[in-house]
């Protein structure tokens, strides 16, 4: 992150970060810390600065401060850019996508409004006493509710948010001057090709040993042990720890399932507090208090996907839950700043329609499609409690998944991500792509519905994890690509031979039998046989 | 050339056609020579039994074992098993120890249980001395939940067994029942309790030769699980078999209540930690083993068969597991798509673990399949090569630097 063009304007990024950082509730909690501790200390009082920052070294005060610095860049990315860049260009630079997006959320909140006229349900209702006992009472089995989803349509899919963007142009792009795009994305953003993709995965690509793959081979150190063994042991020395980048580091070789839930809490920098229960309990509560529509688009998504899933159907009740309190959620607001989206807003009933009457609607300001539900499903396997599965999705929601789904110039951005795997698949799968011209398959719109939802659904939970430490340890979404690059090479032969959509489809329909990481290797290694390829 | 081999089946199952099919078999009727032949308990009770005169040719399989009733029967079961148990502890063996309570430490596998009426004494010694206890009452020879009920009061006992005794109904009458103690702690997950179905496939007695199927899976009930009593007589609550599930207003056929072991092992890894996990499934194949073993002495141990037995446990909350019974017959209905794969390879699997190298039938072959056969089954224990293996390492003079594990008879 931080070798991404700082520019000469250190030490006024570095003065944001410190006064940033003192806003942050962390800030008052540890300085008491500090001043108690300290007060212990005799130190000298000409050497006093000296003195303090030598005995802070290397204490868990030390560390505490490093976690909180580290997770205040992550949370807040828009903090290292050059503070003066206006709000509007840090959010996206692009203005032809800028556009494209206050496009698409006018769409979305079009198809809301008219749902919400058609069906004659309020887009937020008080409930009546009665029914928030009731609702109460059903709150540990949602799953059973009876509410009529019939006539409830998910507002979007993830192949209708793959034609606007394959219908994105640039107007400041000549096609007939610059280099030509092949495929379906006609954006020139710049993503890694597969060289900048093996040095920015370099370490899973060449050198370490995975858990994902060697889990039964004898440990590097300890040759007795195997190396699922040997791994536990020193993820446990790594969590007691409890130094964010160094679980990281940790991850990067393949997390113990055992430690996944507690390494993820320390590199997403989540500490499940008092705090974090009574804010549970008050999206909770503002749940019974209110009605929206919103709640039964979301419960027709966990119907439609999780109830149905093999994996997760036995945690639907869960599910149903931490869903329904996320869209309650305004904290989830703030992500707002760094992304090129802004939440849809509307005038509370009553009020005359003035910049200080409008709210965000939902109230966290997404709005859920199709598949909505899979980004916090797999989670279930991880967190028995509802309050951690529900902070650790919602932290992951607002620093990953949510450039999933929204235009943006972004590297990392649905369009970048679908743009990329187009370039691999011509790079480094020529012929196959050449088949899939010829046989007028597209292969973007199957591959397109795995990336959206990270894969959630289509692997099993194991190798979903596999893929989500991935992504956490690089912190990068670039892998998605990768992987669905890794997987059509895999089942090459099988697509040569189909001739037509469905046939290749239908070769692609199933990949549960897929092992991410031995994938990833052979796909991020590839690039050195590419010349023999016949 | 080889003849071809000829199959028998008395179910129509695809699962199990198909997989007959691919390997080129032919099907004919029971009274012709087959080679291979997947029976219902009832006709292996008429063939083996003394009166038919039936002998098989050293070229006939048949997937079930004479007296395999010893440990699918859940009223013998539970004979044998406490018989077992009272040997090892007459020879003073450490397996049978037993802790202050006079519980056994490591053999307390299946829960309290009586045989009625035979037992109604004792039993109702036992309910009076733990009066808050909740018991559920089985026919010993049915399956699929059928006959079942619960029951926490003794006054419900006293009343079935009036209504027993004084009914002149045959089918009520011929019944024995087994009474035991209900697992009111079920390990919950999602709010919902489930058994686990593990496929244990045995391919000799003696010597004790088991597999156990890696892709095992969990039932849930489709309702969630009540202990405050109200809900006794919701079987869709308490009973977690599929035939019963299958009618429940929340029943889905896209999964079918089916969850694969694998996630739950990765979620138990998860949320309980590994060494807790790993305990678990330790203790669920220790519970296989020795029910095998308690029952391998009794069992005629026919050369010609072999049997794949469905093995149903339940999970306490403190993570140990409970021997409900075991199924000779288990079903071969696929309810799911995935299910149908499953069963589509077990099958393959067992099949291919049974016979010998060449394909055919022999009842001479030494049973000692290679390892590229085991498909989905991990080996058990396969006493033949345990015996072998001990006894070539004494007659090579060497140190077995192995631990002393007890000694099979």
């Amino acid at each position: 992150m931080l070798r991404q063009g700082l520019g000469t304007n250190i030490t006024a990024i570095v003065n944001r970060l410190a006064s940033e950082l003192q806003n942050t509730p962390f800030y008052n909690d540890f300085l008491a810390d500090v001043q108690t501790t300290m007060a212990t200390q005799n130190f000298n009082k000409e050497r006093f600065g000296a003195e303090c920052y030598e005995w802070a070294q290397g204490t868990s005060l030390d560390t505490r401060l490093r976690n909180a610095l580290y997770h205040l860049m992550h949370v807040q990315p828009t903090l290292l850019a050059n503070p003066d860049t206006p709000r509007h260009v840090l959010k996206e630079p692009l203005t032809y996508i800028r556009k494209a997006q206050s496009a698409w959320e006018r769409r979305l909140v079009k198809c809301v409004n008219s749902m919400t006229a058609e069906l004659g349900v309020p887009l937020s209702r008080r409930r009546t006493k009665q029914e928030k006992e009731e609702f109460s009472d059903r709150w540990a089995s949602l799953s059973t509710e009876e509410t009529d989803l019939t006539m409830i349509r998910p507002v979007y899919a993830p192949k209708d948010f793959l034609e606007v963007l394959a219908s994105l142009r640039n107007p400041n792009y000549d096609e007939a001057v610059e280099e030509n795009l092949w495929g379906s994305i006609q954006l020139p953003f710049k993503v890694n090709d597969i060289k900048g993709l093996v040095e920015l995965y370099g370490e899973l690509a060449y050198c370490c040993k995975h858990t994902g793959l060697d889990e039964a081979v004898a440990g590097e150190y300890k040759t007795n042990l195997t190396l699922a063994e040997e791994r536990l042991i020193l993820g446990q020395k790594v969590v007691e720890r409890n130094h964010g980048p160094l679980s990281r580091e940790l991850i990067k070789s393949g997390c113990p399932t055992s430690l996944r839930g507690v390494l993820w809490h320390q590199v997403l920098g989540l500490e499940i507090t008092d705090k974090h229960y009574k804010h549970f309990d008050e999206l909770v509560q503002a749940v019974l208090q209110h009605d929206l529509l919103v709640d039964k688009l979301i419960m027709k998504d966990i119907q439609l996907t999780a109830s149905n899933d093999d994996q997760y159907f036995v945690f639907e009740d869960i599910l149903f839950q931490v869903l329904l309190c996320f869209f309650r959620d305004t904290e989830v607001l703030s992500h707002f700043e760094h992304s090129s989206a802004s939440p849809p807003l509307a005038v509370a009933r009553g009020n005359t329609p003035s910049p200080d009457a409008l709210v965000a609607y939902p109230p966290c300001g997404v709005i859920p499609f199709h598949g909505f539900t899979m980004y916090a499903a797999p989670l279930s396997c991880l967190y028995e409690d509802p309050v951690p599965l529900y902070f650790t999705f919602r932290e992951m929601y607002c620093r990953y998944w949510y450039r999933l789904h929204i235009v943006t110039s972004h590297s990392q951005g649905a369009a970048a991500l679908a743009l990329q795997f187009e370039l691999l698949l011509q790079s480094c799968e020529t012929r196959l792509w050449q088949h899939c011209c010829a046989m007028s398959i597209q292969l973007l719109p199957i591959v397109f519905k795995w990336i959206v939802r990270a894969f959630s659904g289509y692997l099993v939970p194991d190798q979903l994890f596999h893929l989500w430490d991935v992504v956490l340890a690089w912190e990068s979404l670039e892998v998605l690509p990768v992987l669905a690059l890794a997987i059509v090479s895999f089942r090459r032969e099988n697509l040569m031979d189909v001739t037509s959509q469905q046939g290749a489809e239908a070769v692609l329909a199933d990949i549960t039998a897929i092992s991410v990481i031995p994938l990833l290797k052979l796909a991020l290694a590839a690039d050195r046989g590419r010349e023999r390829d016949p | 050339m080889t003849a071809r081999i000829a199959y028998c089946t008395d179910m129509e199952k695809s699962v199990l056609s198909n997989n007959f099919e691919k390997r080129g078999w032919i099907q004919v009727g029971p009274d012709d020579e087959w080679n291979f032949y997947w029976a219902g308990a009832q006709t292996c009770r008429s063939l083996f039994s003394v009166d038919s005169g039936y002998r098989m040719n050293d070229n006939q399989m048949i997937n079930h074992f004479p007296t395999h009733y010893e440990l699918t029967r859940k009223d013998l079961l539970v004979k044998n098993i406490k018989r077992y148990r009272r040997e090892l502890e007459r020879e003073g063996s450490p397996l049978a120890a037993r802790d202050a309570t006079g519980r056994y430490i490591h053999l307390d596998f299946l829960p309290t249980t009586f045989m009625l009426p035979a037992d109604y004494n004792l039993f109702v010694e036992e309910f009076r001395r733990n009066p808050n206890t909740t018991w559920i009452l089985k026919p010993a020879g049915r399956s699929q939940g059928v006959g079942i009920f619960l029951v926490n009061k003794l006054a419900q006992i006293k009343k079935w067994s009036r209504d027993t005794k004084s009914s002149f109904n045959p089918a009520l009458v011929k019944d024995t029942y087994v009474i035991s103690r209900y697992i009111e702690n079920p390990l919950l997950i999602g709010g919902k309790k489930f058994d686990l179905r593990m496929y244990v496939l045995v391919t000799s007695y003696r010597p004790l030769k088991a597999y156990m199927y890696k892709q095992g899976f969990c039932r849930f009930c489709t309702v969630r699980y009540d202990t405050s009593g109200q809900e006794l007589d919701n079987m869709f609550v308490h009973l977690t078999n599929v035939s019963i599930q299958k009618h429940g207003e929340e029943y889905n056929s896209v999964h079918g209540g089916k969850w694969p072991v694998r996630t739950l092992r990765l979620y138990l890894e998860g949320t309980r930690g590994k060494a807790r996990t790993d305990k678990l499934f330790a203790d669920v194949t220790w519970l296989v083993v020795h029910s095998l073993r308690a029952v391998a002495p009794i069992m005629a141990s026919d050369r010609h068969c072999f049997e794949c037995y469905g093995y149903d446990i339940i999970i306490d909350d403190q993570l140990k597991p409970w021997m409900i019974e075991v199924n000779a017959s288990p079903s071969m209905t696929s309810t799911t798509a995935n299910d149908r794969i499953m069963k589509y390879k077990l099958v393959d699997d067992i099949i291919s673990i049974v016979l010998p190298p060449d394909g055919v039938p022999n009842v001479h072959w030494n049973k000692i399949p290679a390892n590229d056969k085991s498909g989905d089954f991990e080996l058990l224990l396969d006493e033949e090569l345990y015996q072998n293996s001990d006894h070539s390492a004494t007659h090579r003079g060497k140190n077995s630097d192995r631990h002393s594990a007890p000694r099979w008879k």
